[in-house]
């Protein structure tokens, strides 16, 4: 063994405290190399030393990127910086996205004991959150929890929101977070002089995003998102007649528990929206069913007025021609587009209807026998089914799919109508059947309506997803873990698109079977 | 044009002796070349050295004022090719590109070159794709430069530092006859700082000039019997010259008391990591003044014996800090202190993790552990003993999704990559190849298009094997940078020689797109000093391909789908090769919106197209996602209790390209997408017409609502 050298334990230069820290994270497109850019000129600007490096190969192409900034005063000589940051080392770390703000997290690059993290609350998802059938989005109150208790100081805010505001992008705002943080000792003027400085377009526009990200840095908002305002708060209008009968459907809905009366209110809202009073009265009616044989908690009746509703308005080609024709649509969209007055607007509608859309519309019988008929749906198909583009702005367009809309007194005599009505039927009966028999599975069966949805193919891998899932359930139907296997069935389900989860959790079943 | 300008920045190249430059490496690295009187340069594009080739494109007038040319080359072959120059003619050269790819095309003639010899300073700049941000497989350029011999520089990653090497690197290489390569790491290449600028100096001799007076050696020709006299003349004379030159030049630099037990030997690049570390365990001051002896080796090739041994002279342990692997440096040092006969221990790997980047937590835990071992004395008490309970950070990793880079908004590959998933999901899976480039994203989620890819240019050979045929037909994909940096000759000319059945998708968007946004030979500009509008289908169809097909809009998906089918299915034998144009959205948004920013000003008509997504129609099935993936269309969910699963939403950054309603219209998805185009400075007769329109509708619409329950949201 070799003799080791005895030194007095060295503390670390007093000075190394100067060097000021700061990382960037960002997502390719968001400005970071601007900001980044901002900070440094800002820095040498008041007689800092500074470096800055970044990662830029995927800066533009929406992959995570990461930009960092060393700075010290200049005082005897050139300081020997880093160019990367380090875990546990980091003074400032501005995240341009929440999940960025979370991987900052994970890589350790967020510690209490010295970084102020400044995060947008904003969320720019994922193509892996967005593909999944169901809800694949990533918890944002995860990030939230981690955030308050790594960071040193937290100011988080929708920064995205307030750039897009002020007619700017996020780099803007951040700069701005920064400069109310005071994590970097130079005065705000100095902040909005290095913008200026920095040349290029758009200069006012981010001066004006920069005092707002300054503001909303200092109003204290830490990702907590808005209480949505009711949907039911909102008063309903229409003829005196028919808003007598809707007041006689909500003299019945008032008599609910009240549970279930909040969600029927918004089913029957629905329900009528979609057909008329009498089809609101169906529904009461089915939902008086399920209420006669359920009992308090009223699990599941919530779950039934729910899914009834969703049941009972499905998406036929009236609902979609309907909802297209509303009035207030074309102002509304005009002002989601920031269209200003003297500018018109077109507008497109993309409509791609099968064969089988058009035999739905049919009368019952004729149209069983047109679907049976190979050579009639492909006869269909040939006069119908390509894709159209409606335009309506045009009084034709419009007017093609207002008729289209008001074809609501001809709904129920369709084939469509018989075919929807009749699985619904056959879906709650299943259900109910085990209400006495086990009542949490009753739930789980009744919430597995959430597999159907979407249009065409994808309503028909619903469909297909629907009757497996159920299935499986009858395999499991005796046990005592039946609800809970229901739920896992369903979730699969919803985990992909072509139902690998699903056909894992099948497999699984069939093993302990 | 090139994503990103450096016309503001290269005016700085112009500074004299006694100005200070302040910018970016690859700038102050092209400033170092001005200032080394090179005769020519030129290279390839990638990350991290991409942005070097464009700002030697923008610095293309002041080169010529200088009598410096500039040439884009094919590729890395192409520039390494290049070099030949300098063989003969006492000219000094450099090219550029990225590594250890760039360097693997070029290596056939890099081989030639030192097998040659330089007589004019010749310096390969390569940027090292290595660690966090690098988009290729994680390896070094290193062993090339072993294996033929070349001098290999890794600076100190500080502006001065690099551009000093520059500088030595073309002296080092006159002096030895021997081309230099010099590997700057990514983060390097964007480094920013200031350093002392020279004066720019014209060559003394300029490629033109030679035309007039052309030199031969047939002694430099690499056939036998020289190339024994090479290879004796590389061992014998060079290789001394260089340790020779390194020593009295001062290349390699030591850090630190000139005494102690313990050292560490680190490459230049790794220095400032080091120096980090070091300063957290209070062992260096701000300004890098260590205590722990330091030998920095700003030549990581050749290691010169001599030197290194006397700086073990007297040490217990040393450390070897050497990123990547195999430890070529490591291994090298080792047998130099086993043939002394030494009796100091070397540490490296084992130590240091093997592969991975030398992260600032990797260089304080190993250096820690060194010196724990070498000299605990050094180290702080609660570095020796910790008893500090580190408070247990919240566990996100199963939270925070993955975001690989992937197609831009608006991005015309995405159609291609929807259609070629929706022609499978009708005829079932397909092998396919892919290439190099940002199509390679469509082989990610959603698209999954795509498997193996071999290299650049490579994308429709790699599919060789399955030339002779089967049940489907193998399909491959190349983009035009790939085409024309190798893919006409080794991908389609393969298949035409060989009878391929295969079919090929072109992806042409106008520029080598993935590296910045260059011109290739079939870009649609018109590039002053470059010839371009040379169209991929005369060239196909040029080496012998019969069934040729263009298609100039991208976005039309129905059509992509029944252009791939038809390839998949007609019965004419070979090649089949699909040309898919339109132009890289990056770079027409940027051409176009300020035309169009200004024809909005002028007062002229101009449609604004943007996409939309109606709430109460999208059903939240989330279908159009897994034929999009366009970070401009994004999922919110609604405040509507009925409803479980958030809806389609677009965000204001859409340009309406028309992916969303091809893909809605061809794959049958569902009716809740719309367009909407805002007519700026519409004309008089359409504002009297959309005036009528709107009161005619709303006439319609209002008489429908006094007729039913309206319930407003």
């Amino acid at each position: 063994m070799s003799l080791h050298e005895v030194l007095p334990p060295h503390q670390p230069d007093e000075k190394l405290k100067s060097i000021i820290k700061v990382a960037i994270y960002a997502v390719g497109g968001q400005g970071g190399g601007v900001l980044t850019g901002w900070i440094e000129d800002l820095a040498r600007a008041q007689g800092f030393a500074a470096q800055a490096t970044s990662v830029a190969g995927v800066s533009q192409r929406t992959g995570a990127t990461i930009y960092y900034v060393e700075m010290a005063p200049m005082e005897g000589g050139q300081p020997v910086f880093s160019l990367m940051p380090a875990a546990g080392d980091v003074d400032v770390m501005i995240a341009a996205e929440w999940m960025e703000a979370g991987r900052a997290i994970i890589r350790g690059f967020v510690t209490p004991e010295r970084t102020t993290l400044i995060a947008s609350t904003h969320r720019n998802l994922a193509v892996s959150e967005k593909m999944v059938p169901g809800d694949g989005v990533a918890d944002p109150e995860a990030v939230r929890e981690a955030a308050i208790q790594t960071a040193k100081r937290l100011f988080a805010a929708d920064y995205e929101a307030v750039a897009v505001k002020n007619g700017s992008i996020i780099s803007s705002t951040l700069f701005g977070a920064l400069a109310a943080s005071g994590a970097l000792p130079f005065p705000r003027e100095a902040f909005e002089e290095a913008i200026r400085q920095s040349g290029g377009k758009g200069i006012e526009a981010s001066i004006r995003a920069f005092g707002a990200g300054y503001d909303a840095a200092l109003s204290g908002d830490i990702g907590k998102n808005e209480p949505a305002p009711r949907v039911t708060d909102t008063p309903v209008r229409g003829p005196a007649k028919l808003m007598a009968a809707w007041e006689k459907l909500m003299t019945r809905v008032r008599a609910l528990p009240a549970p279930v009366a909040e969600m029927a209110e918004h089913g029957l809202r629905k329900v009528v929206g979609f057909q008329d009073i009498a089809y609101g009265t169906d529904y009461l009616d089915r939902l008086a069913g399920v209420l006669a044989r359920d009992h308090a908690p009223w699990d599941l009746s919530v779950q039934a007025a729910k899914y009834i509703a969703n049941a009972m308005c499905y998406d036929d080609v009236i609902r979609v021609a309907d909802l297209k024709t509303r009035g207030s649509r074309f102002q509304r969209i005009r002002g989601e587009m920031g269209a200003k007055d003297q500018q018109l607007m077109q507008l497109t509608e993309f409509m791609h209807p099968r064969a089988e859309e058009i035999a739905g519309m049919l009368p019952r019988k004729w149209g069983a026998r047109v679907e049976a008929n190979p050579k009639s749906m492909a006869r269909l198909n040939r006069w119908f089914g390509h894709g159209r583009r409606i335009r309506t702005d045009s009084f034709r367009g419009y007017a093609m799919l207002y008729v289209l809309g008001g074809m609501k007194f001809w709904r129920r005599r369709t084939l469509r109508h018989a075919q929807e009505v009749a699985h619904l039927e056959a879906w709650l009966t299943r259900a109910m059947a085990e209400a006495d028999r086990n009542y949490p599975l009753a739930v789980e069966l009744i919430r597995c309506r959430r597999l159907i949805k979407g249009y065409s193919d994808t309503h028909a891998r619903g469909l297909s997803k629907f009757d497996r899932v159920l299935a499986a359930i009858d395999l499991v139907a005796g046990r005592d873990d039946a609800a809970d296997w229901a739920r896992r069935l369903r979730e699969a389900a919803l985990k992909d698109e072509e139902g690998k989860d699903l056909d894992g959790a099948i497999q699984t079943i069939q093993s302990f079977l | 044009m090139a994503e990103r300008s450096f016309k503001a920045e290269v005016e700085h190249l112009r500074k004299g002796a006694g100005e200070t430059f302040t910018g970016e490496g690859i700038l102050a690295l092209t400033k170092a070349l001005l200032e080394s009187g090179v005769g020519y340069v030129g290279g390839y594009q990638g990350a991290p050295i991409s942005h070097m080739m464009d700002v030697l494109s923008d610095a293309e007038e002041l080169m010529a004022e200088l009598g410096i040319r500039f040439e884009a080359n094919a590729n890395e072959a192409g520039a390494a090719a290049m070099l030949a120059a300098s063989v003969h003619y006492p000219i000094r050269g450099a090219v550029t590109f990225k590594g250890p790819v760039g360097v693997n095309v070029a290596s056939d003639a890099l081989a030639n070159l030192t097998d040659s010899g330089v007589n004019g300073g010749a310096l390969i700049i390569v940027g090292e794709d290595y660690g966090e941000g690098s988009s290729i497989m994680q390896e070094r350029s290193h062993a090339f430069a072993m294996k033929s011999q070349m001098w290999l520089l890794d600076p100190r990653p500080n502006l001065q530092a690099m551009v000093d090497a520059v500088h030595y690197g073309f002296d080092m290489s006159e002096a030895t006859n021997t081309p230099v390569m010099m590997i700057v790491r990514i983060r390097s290449c964007h480094v920013t700082g200031t350093f002392e600028c020279r004066d720019n100096r014209r060559p003394a001799l300029t490629v033109k000039d030679a035309l007039k007076n052309p030199q031969t050696d047939f002694t430099r020709v690499v056939l036998p019997p020289f190339t024994y006299l090479h290879e004796q003349d590389k061992i014998n004379n060079r290789w001394p010259a260089a340790e020779k030159y390194i020593t009295e030049h001062k290349l390699n630099e030591f850090f630190g008391p000139s005494g102690g037990k313990t050292g560490l030997i680190v490459q230049g690049g790794m220095y400032n990591g080091v120096i980090r570390a070091l300063q957290r365990m209070g062992l260096a001051d701000l300004y890098g003044n260590t205590e722990v002896p330091i030998y920095c080796l700003n030549v990581a090739y050749p290691l010169v014996s001599s030197e290194f041994l006397a700086f073990c002279e007297g040490k217990d342990h040393v450390l070897v800090v050497e990123e990547g692997h195999p430890e070529f440096m490591e291994q090298q040092l080792s047998t130099y202190l086993y043939r002394a006969g030494s009796s100091v221990k070397l540490h490296g790997k084992g130590i240091l993790p093997m592969g991975g980047e030398y992260t600032g937590q990797v260089m304080l835990d190993s250096l820690t552990a060194f010196l724990k071992i070498a000299a605990p004395g050094m180290l702080p008490a609660t570095v020796r003993a910790p008893n500090e309970d580190k408070p247990q950070l919240p566990d996100l990793t199963k939270v925070v999704p993955m975001r690989p880079p992937g197609f831009c908004t608006g991005c015309p590959e995405r159609p291609i990559f929807a259609a070629l998933k929706m022609v499978q999901q009708e005829r079932g899976k397909h092998q396919i190849t892919a290439d190099i480039g940002c199509h390679l994203f469509g082989a990610m989620p959603p698209f999954y298009v795509g498997g193996a890819t071999m290299g650049y240019g490579l994308g429709p050979a790699a599919n060789a094997a399955f030339d002779g045929g089967g049940e489907r037909r193998p399909i491959s994909i190349i983009g035009d940078g790939g085409f024309w940096h190798n893919g006409l000759n080794s991908s389609i000319g393969n298949m035409v020689f060989n009878k391929s059945d295969g079919l090929v998708v072109v992806v042409d968007n106008y520029y080598s797109a993935a590296t910045g946004g260059q011109d290739v030979m079939s870009s649609r500009a018109v590039n002053d000093t470059k010839a371009t509008n040379n169209p991929i289908s005369q060239a196909v169809k040029g080496i012998g391909v019969t069934w040729v097909r263009q298609i100039d809009h991208t976005y039309d998906v129905p059509k992509l789908k029944a252009t791939i089918t038809e390839a998949l299915t007609t019965p004419e034998k070979g090649p089949k090769v699909i040309v898919a144009s339109s132009e890289c959205m990056l770079n027409k948004q940027r051409r176009e919106r300020p035309l169009k920013a200004k024809a909005i000003k002028e007062g002229r008509r101009v449609e604004a197209p943007r996409f939309g997504v109606d709430e109460t129609v999208c059903t939240g099935d989330h279908a159009c996602m897994r034929l999009s993936g366009c970070p401009s269309l994004g999922l919110k969910h609604t405040s509507d209790p009925l409803r479980d699963d958030p809806v389609a939403w677009i965000d204001q950054t859409c340009v309406g390209c028309g992916n969303c309603g091809e893909v809605a219209d061809a794959a049958v998805l569902c009716p809740s997408f719309y367009r909407a185009d805002v007519v700026h400075n519409p004309t008089g007769f359409e504002k009297w017409r959309a005036g009528l329109r709107a009161r005619l509708i709303s006439w319609l619409a209002r008489r429908r609502a006094a007729r039913r329950l309206e319930f407003p949201v």
